[in-house]
């Protein structure tokens, strides 16, 4: 009996040691790709209060704003269902900051093909930041259920060649 | 174990059999709705032969979502759960009367939501993120179920007691353990549900309040929203755990290392919300991390579950004469529908439990976050891993709440693999499309932005979804059958496995929960103490009610 309890015990161990060592090593290379490879996730930005959305800072002006050399702020507005600006124009290579927020319900900006993948909540400022190195039409979509025409939801990235 | 006297529990039996009544409609609703939208992905619009009933895809939607994932899985568990920790405790519950009246209130609650979700009035998903303003009949409701759950757990404590001042010395029993840890880590769990509910969206919904804070309502929802996931679970690893290897033909491995996974889960399970929130703004990613941290920690008693009940199954393959390291899963009693439904789920969990590994990392969370992936991956966890199991469960079960024997076993069992491929090529679908961008919770037949190359995969959607839907009806003729017309015998209940390395080899510390609570209250405080406190003094965010469908 002795015996077989201690075969046990070591069974037991084979096993709980590489389930500690599994999720710690997952952990591991999560950390190293939130702080070395720079995959960020939107945090704090700001609030605002969106029954005077059309009279605040930025979103009184939503479009394209060029903040640097080939850089760009994009302040999008979502309302059901569309997407202010529909659509922006930017150069290849730009890097572009989606500055993003909701007028009514809670909605979704996903561009599958720019790694841009985020919830845009009434009251919240979402901000986030991507790169389009090839030129090319990038859609846009809401990706949150906003209601009955949600599926027609979407916008576009038109990335322009440079000459 | 000795055999409990099953005819002392008659009226724990009706009880049970009385919540199961009210799961199965649930079920059969869920799976009819459930058809039309897998059609739909598939290019056969029913919807517009459904209108006097359904009025759109996303009415339809979310009365899948809600009968399936709310209604089923709640009215299930609080009709097993309870039932198993009188067999093990060998004593009825503490209050039977307790007991009707949860019932009854679970159904008035369960009607009182249900009317606005049938008449088109809470088209809000199963999520009911405000300020998608449902009927406030849809909140009340889903909040008496809820309070009606937290009579359950009392119940389940008082029954405790009772039984432990007969037994001041003894172990709680293996099934009574995970009966009452299931119950408490959802009450624990479920206050961030009944805060939202109780304090933002029922004096919203009434029109006693002017706004909502979305995201703080949203916080709590997720509070709650992942935990519930392992409210499902629980009572599914309390059958695998404990039935199962009975069932199998042998023992279970190790009964110390299943309480210490069950308790594990009670301190685990809750501050993992915001792996839901990746992609939310306002909540810093370093908190966001630390669910992140919390989501993996839960990892760790999903590993001992699952070595410690395929070692159990092992154990009885190899006591049939299974030989080798992997043949002897073959000699596994597949004939019986019970353990033939539970070992499938089982199998689909493994790649559930990967996917769900996925959603979890932050990084690749970016890649999959509301897309169809997440629809796959669910659908492989609570649909399969927890579905077919309590569908094995009643194999065995409701002849013995009926006392007939199953109508048929065959029936049963071809029921349990059409279930199992018709979800392997549907969720095959869903993972593949959710990577190319297809998004979830969208009318894909009528999306404006489709991809052609959706177009090689959308059939299975359809394909997959009409094998399940046959699936199901065929386990609803079964069950019907074997109450109304089997000739069959009564069988014997399912006994409780006895253990390889049994409970008296348990440390004390693994029989006590205050300990586990004080810690679990700990964790809970850091996941989400600063970032709720921060969003609550956020003043700016109060937003009135939209009806958009």
């Amino acid at each position: 009996m002795a015996k077989n309890d201690t075969t046990l015990y070591l069974y037991e161990l084979a096993w709980i040691l590489p389930s500690v060592a599994l999720p710690v090593g997952m952990l591991a290379a999560l950390l190293v790709t939130a702080f070395g490879a720079h995959i960020h996730l939107p945090g704090q930005a700001a609030t605002l209060d969106p029954a005077h959305i059309d009279t605040t800072s930025p979103f009184d002006q939503p479009g394209l704003v060029e903040v640097g050399v080939g850089r760009y702020e994009a302040r999008i507005i979502a309302g059901i269902w569309f997407f202010n600006p529909p659509e922006i124009r930017v150069p290849e290579g730009s890097e572009v900051t989606f500055v993003g927020t909701s007028r009514d319900v809670i909605h979704g900006l996903f561009l599958p093909d720019a790694d841009v993948n985020v919830m845009l909540i009434p009251g919240q400022v979402t901000r986030i930041t991507t790169r389009f190195p090839k030129a090319g039409e990038y859609t846009f979509i809401c990706h949150e259920y906003c209601g009955l025409a949600h599926h027609t939801m979407a916008g576009k990235v038109i990335v322009e060649p440079l000459e | 174990m000795a055999p409990v006297v099953d005819t002392d529990l008659g009226a724990e039996r009706r009880l049970t059999g009385a919540f199961f009544l009210v799961a199965f409609v649930a079920l059969f609703v869920g799976v009819v709705t459930g058809l039309f939208q897998g059609l739909s992905h598939a290019g056969v619009d029913l919807y517009s032969w459904l209108t006097p009933l359904v009025k759109s895809y996303y009415h339809g939607l979310s009365l899948h979502g809600v009968m399936n994932v709310l209604v089923w899985t709640t009215f299930f568990i609080c009709g097993f759960v309870p039932f198993m920790a009188a067999r093990a405790y060998q004593r009825p519950l503490a209050s039977r009367a307790l007991g009707w009246a949860t019932f009854g209130l679970m159904v008035v609650g369960l009607l009182i939501a249900g009317i606005p979700l049938l008449q088109n009035n809470a088209t809000v998903m199963f999520t009911f993120y405000p300020p998608m303003k449902a009927h406030w009949a849809f909140y009340v409701g889903l909040t008496l179920v809820v309070v009606g759950t937290w009579l359950v757990t009392l119940n389940l404590v008082l029954t405790h007691r009772a039984w432990r001042r007969q037994h001041p010395k003894a172990r709680t029993p293996l099934p009574a353990m995970m009966a009452l840890v299931t119950f408490i880590m959802w009450t624990i769990a479920s206050l961030g549900l009944a805060a939202e509910m109780l304090v933002l969206l029922i004096p919203w919904s009434l029109g006693w309040v002017q706004g909502v804070n979305p995201l703080l309502a949203r916080t709590l929802f997720w509070f709650t929203g992942h935990p519930i996931v392992y409210f499902w679970l629980l009572p599914v690893y309390l059958s695998w755990y404990t039935l199962v290897p009975r069932q199998a033909g042998g023992r279970l491995f190790s009964d110390p290392m299943a309480r210490a996974s069950f308790l594990l889960f009670l301190l685990l399970s809750t501050p993992v919300g915001f792996h839901h929130q990746y992609t939310d703004p306002g909540i810093e990613q370093g908190w966001k991390l630390v669910h992140t941290f919390f989501t993996f920690a839960v990892f760790f008693p999903s590993l001992l579950t699952f070595f410690n009940v395929v070692a159990s199954l092992e154990i009885g393959a190899r006591a049939r004469g299974g030989k080798g390291l992997i043949a002897w899963f073959g000699k596994l009693p597949w004939g019986d529908p019970s353990l033939a439904a539970q070992v499938l789920a089982m199998l689909t969990f493994t790649f559930g439990g990967i996917g769900g590994l996925i959603n979890a990392s932050h990084s690749m969370n970016l890649l999959v976050h509301n897309t169809t992936y997440i629809v796959g991956h669910f659908h492989l966890t609570v649909g399969t891993a927890v579905t077919l199991s309590f569908m094995g469960i009643t194999y065995w079960l409701v002849p013995v709440l009926v006392g007939r024997g199953l109508w048929s076993r065959r029936l049963a069992l071809t029921q349990a693999w059409l279930w199992t491929v018709g979800m392997a090529l549907f969720s095959y679908a869903l993972h593949s499309l959710g990577l190319q961008g297809m998004p979830r919770r969208t009318w894909i037949a009528m999306a404006t932005y489709t991809q052609p190359e959706w177009g090689e995969l959308t059939p299975l959607i359809g394909i997959g979804g009409a094998i399940m839907f046959v699936s199901a009806m065929l386990y609803f003729l079964n069950l019907l059958l074997t109450w109304l017309a089997s000739q069959e015998p009564a069988p014997i209940p399912v006994e409780f496995a006895d253990a390889v390395s049994g409970p008296e080899a348990a440390p004390v510390f693994l029989d006590r929960l205050r300990p586990w609570l004080v810690l679990s209250a700990i964790f809970i405080f850091v996941a989400y103490a600063p970032t709720l406190i921060h969003m609550i003094l956020e003043t700016s965010a109060n937003v009135s009610g939209f009806r958009v469908w």
